[in-house]
């Protein structure tokens, strides 16, 4: 075990002392975000909205003044008629519209249930689901008001209308892939070249012949990348949900441990190539098209799969990066606990158990 | 029971089907007893890298069969990975790691510590201690091959292989480095050191000359000289050069080399005489200043001798 | 040969920082001259080499290669010189034909040259069922040697050879100097470093490289005369043990 350690403290020497690299491994997961998330979330304050009430009573009257109250909208126009909804959004002017409904207050009042609908703008998706988010919150709020008074509690039914992108896809989806994108890199990429590394400096001959077992040189190895994954998941997570508004709706330790898994996926692929290469370079080369592209074209965070033709979506199937993608989605922005993700889980970990042992076979503990 | 037994080795490098393969090795045996300095002494790529990556477990040979301290290098591979040092041809330490870090990490790998072993290694280490807290990667070439030597000893190893140790390495530390290696041999460590290098042959206690996979002699350094079988005529003139062309084309002559100063001359026809019939013949083309003197044969002598006998076979 | 000087050293000097690598040296080296160039690891030899071959601007002093200084005309240096080293000389997946066309191209000689170029080296060589075959499968020998002649296939005025016969057999390291002999022969000087104190011999002048100064510089005889030595290898001892400084 102490053997084991001081390969471990090792490592963390060599990552410790190249700087550069430390701080590209480091900095890459905040500017993805920060990136991702400027170019997402801006004017999210303020925004411009339109009213379009049917309705008329006190009730939507005062939500409408509660809305108008809240520091994240501002009313810019009353609208008349449903028609005017769409060239409003056209002119570019306002971000979303509410629509109260014709007997909105009786509705509520007598059968104890209305409807209220948003339209939002959800070319910028992100927008739009913040949008939402926060006049949902106000509508909740103002029904606990009502509610106190009354014995039978009165229920706001909100309609969401997404305009334009009406099934959201992006809207969030760049966390879990940028997630799923950056475990990739520094797990597999940085291990493969680690191994390759005292390949090409010839301390693997010397490591060779030693008591040292290869099954731990390959752990000691990933240990430290592991842990600087975890880091950088967490850093992630912190950036999305302070940040960038980004909700974990779903428990935050099954986010961890399923990253924990699939940071082991990658760390397993970066050791299968390690063994197929000799050269820095190559490694380097092969993580990139072996992995980073797959990532990025299958997980399904740039490119919907649905839209694929159908070889390419089975293809798909064996990137690992699509189901940890598909959790993460699940879990973090879906609310959703491990009854629905066991499936994905599952595969991630069969992969897992055969990339590991195959790699660990193909490691040599001869140099030809 | 001798430290290393080398019987019938033969390696090959298959680099394509469609071309021959290449063979590093071909049916090399040998025998190294305990507490010798055996030197392999050839030039690059005459097999000595294969030769050691294949005692050191490092690589299968095609044919044959090896044991290093009694421990077959196929079979028993763990055990012979406890037991022997090894310093590769290249510089193999952690470029990124102190002196000391990188000390500390090979003898906690091979399950000792430095304070346990530092009697073995405190000459050597000693040289280098104060430049402990320096990255390995910034020190001299000399005091690289230290450390390397320090690592590779940390564990009091029963066999020791230096590949090339002093290649590249300048004559004044090269000279320290076999005066370390004198040294280690009153410890009873076993060591088999290769080298390019003929003059440093003598240093060994018994040397094997190696060229294109074959060992065309195994002996006390001494020994093989003396098998030289022929008379060697250093010989020397005016317009050095010239006599070079001229004594090459002459016909009685069966080799000429330089050597330093003078020509290393072996004439066909064997003779106490030679040494009146090169003179006059050099002097009849024109030469002066000529000297001629009968010399002892050394390794590169002995070296270049036998590598004809094996081209002509 | 004498009074021709092809490289003129003057006070040379190349500051790293507080660390003088090159210390002032001078000397002179005449056409057609075989000069050993030779010091401990971290003496300076290379980055004395560096300058005069124009890669490297030094911080004082003069000097001239083939007739061109070396602050200013660096680019007409490249072009009237050739260098081979131990480590880097030739393509390894290029054949020996076209590692041949390819440096004589990029030295500027037309096709008809290179064409008889590529047909005198092979057969000087001895190259004529190889000249298709890749140089990684030549043996070590044969591509310092072919090495050797792509360095002076532009027959530049000066030839630069570090370490040239570093892991050389002893036969063909013997063949190699032959093949300095012959190009000095016709007039190109030769500036060669070597670990090997036998090769020493082989040079004209040698000179001795100690802590970035140039400690001796005379002909092997009259450097065992003044060092009272029997042996290069001596001199060499006696010369590099004073130094205080290593790489």
């Amino acid at each position: 075990m102490k053997q084991f350690f001081a390969f471990v403290k090792k490592e963390f020497f060599h990552i410790w002392r190249d700087k550069r690299t430390l701080f590209i491994l480091m900095g890459i997961p905040i500017t993805q975000i920060i990136i991702f998330g400027f170019a997402l979330t801006n004017e999210v304050k303020n925004a411009k909205i339109a009213v379009l009430d049917y309705a008329r009573d006190n009730v939507s009257q005062q939500l409408i003044q509660k809305i108008a109250a809240n520091k994240y909208f501002q009313i810019d126009k009353s609208l008349y008629s449903y028609q005017q909804v769409e060239p409003a959004f056209k002119e570019g002017k306002i971000k979303m519209a509410i629509v109260f409904p014709q007997n909105f207050a009786s509705d509520l009042l007598h059968g104890n249930k209305a409807q209220l609908q948003f339209i939002t703008d959800a070319t910028d998706p992100n927008v739009a689901t913040t949008l939402v988010n926060y006049a949902n919150a106000i509508v909740k709020d103002y029904q606990t008001d009502i509610n106190k008074t009354t014995v039978y509690p009165y229920t706001i039914e909100t309609e969401i209308r997404m305009m334009y992108n009406p099934e959201l896809k992006g809207a969030y989806s760049f966390v879990p892939g940028v997630m799923a994108l950056i475990l990739m890199l520094t797990c597999a990429m940085m291990t493969s070249i680690a191994i390759v590394k005292e390949k090409e400096m010839g301390t693997m001959e010397v490591i060779l012949v030693s008591p040292l077992k290869p099954f731990r040189v390959i752990l000691a190895k990933a240990v430290p990348y592991m842990l600087l994954s975890m880091i950088n998941v967490i850093s992630i997570l912190l950036l999305s949900v302070f940040v960038l508004d980004v909700p974990i709706r779903g428990s935050l330790l099954l986010l961890l441990s399923e990253s924990l898994l699939f940071t082991i996926t990658s760390l397993a692929l970066g050791l299968l190539i390690s063994s197929l290469t000799n050269s820095q370079q190559v490694a380097m080369l092969f993580s990139f098209l072996g992995l980073f592209l797959p990532t990025t074209v299958f997980s399904g965070y740039m490119f919907p799969i649905e839209n694929m033709p159908i070889p390419l979506q089975i293809i798909s199937n064996i990137v690992p990066a699509k189901w940890y993608y598909n959790i993460v989605k699940a879990i973090m922005i879906k609310g959703l606990g491990i009854a629905s993700v066991w499936k994905e889980t599952l595969i991630l970990l069969a992969m897992t158990i055969v990339l590991f042992t195959v790699s660990i076979k193909k490691f040599k503990t001869r140099l030809a | 029971m001798p430290s290393v037994v080398v019987k019938n080795i033969t390696k090959k490098y298959t680099q394509s089907k469609k071309e021959q393969p290449i063979i590093a090795l071909q049916n090399i045996s040998f025998e190294v007893e305990k507490g010798e300095i055996f030197g392999i002494v050839g030039p690059d790529g005459a097999g000595k890298t294969s030769l050691f990556r294949i005692l050191t477990t490092l690589l299968i040979a095609e044919q044959g069969s090896a044991t290093v301290d009694g421990y077959d290098v196929v079979k028993d591979y763990k055990s012979i990975r406890q037991r022997v040092g090894y310093m590769p041809g290249k510089f193999s330490l952690y470029q990124d790691l102190s002196v000391e870090e990188n000390l500390n990490f090979f003898a906690t790998i091979f399950h000792t510590t430095v304070e346990k072993n530092y009697d073995l290694i405190k000459d050597i280490y000693s040289q280098i201690e104060p430049f402990k807290k320096r990255r390995a990667g910034k020190l001299s070439g000399g005091m690289k091959q230290k450390l390397a030597l320090s690592c590779a000893l940390i564990h009091r190893p029963s066999v020791l292989f230096l590949d090339e140790p002093t290649t590249g390495v300048d004559a004044v530390s090269r000279k320290e480095f076999w005066e370390m290696l004198k040294r280690l041999k009153q410890e009873g460590i076993t060591i088999l050191v290769s080298t390019p290098y003929m003059d440093e042959a003598s240093l060994c206690d018994r040397v094997a000359l190696i060229q294109n996979g074959k060992i065309m002699a195994i002996d006390k350094p001494n020994s093989i000289n003396q098998n030289f079988g022929k008379k060697l005529w250093a010989v020397r003139a005016n317009n050095m050069f010239g006599v070079l062309k001229t004594l090459k084309s002459w016909q009685e002559v069966f080799s000429c080399y330089s050597f330093g100063e003078n020509y290393h001359v072996v004439m066909k026809d064997d003779d106490n005489a030679n040494a009146m019939a090169i003179h006059d013949y050099l002097f009849k083309c024109g030469y002066r200043e000529i000297e001629i003197q009968l010399i002892d044969a050394n390794i590169e002598d002995s070296f270049m001798a036998l590598m004809h006998t094996e081209n002509e076979k | 040969m004498k009074n021709e000087p092809v490289i003129v050293v003057e006070k040379l000097t190349k500051q790293f920082g507080n660390f003088i690598a090159v210390d002032g040296i001078s000397f002179e080296v005449n056409k057609g001259e075989i000069f050993g160039f030779l010091g401990a690891n971290g003496a300076g030899k290379t980055t004395a080499m560096r300058m005069l071959c124009g890669l490297s601007i030094p911080t004082s002093g003069k000097a001239k290669v083939a007739g061109f200084d070396i602050y200013q005309q660096t680019e007409n240096i490249k072009k009237n010189i050739g260098y081979m080293s131990q480590k880097f000389s030739l393509y390894e997946d290029l054949t020996v034909k076209e590692n041949i066309n390819f440096y004589a191209g990029i030295y500027g000689l037309n096709e008809n040259q290179i064409k008889d170029k590529i047909n005198y080296l092979v057969h000087h060589l001895h190259l004529q069922h190889q000249q298709n075959t890749l140089v990684k499968a030549l043996p070590l020998g044969w591509k310092q040697k072919l090495a050797f002649s792509v360095a002076i296939v532009h027959d530049p005025a000066i030839v630069f050879l570090d370490e040239p016969t570093g892991g050389v057999d002893p036969v063909t390291r013997r063949e190699f100097w032959e093949m300095i002999y012959d190009a000095s022969e016709k007039g190109i000087t030769i500036f060669v470093t070597t670990h090997y104190m036998d090769e020493a011999e082989y040079c004209n002048r040698v000179s001795i490289m100690v802590d970035g100064r140039i400690e001796a510089l005379d002909s092997p005889k009259k450097l065992k005369q003044n060092f009272e030595c029997v042996s290069m290898d001596e001199v060499f001892l006696k010369l590099a043990r004073k130094a205080t400084r290593s790489e």
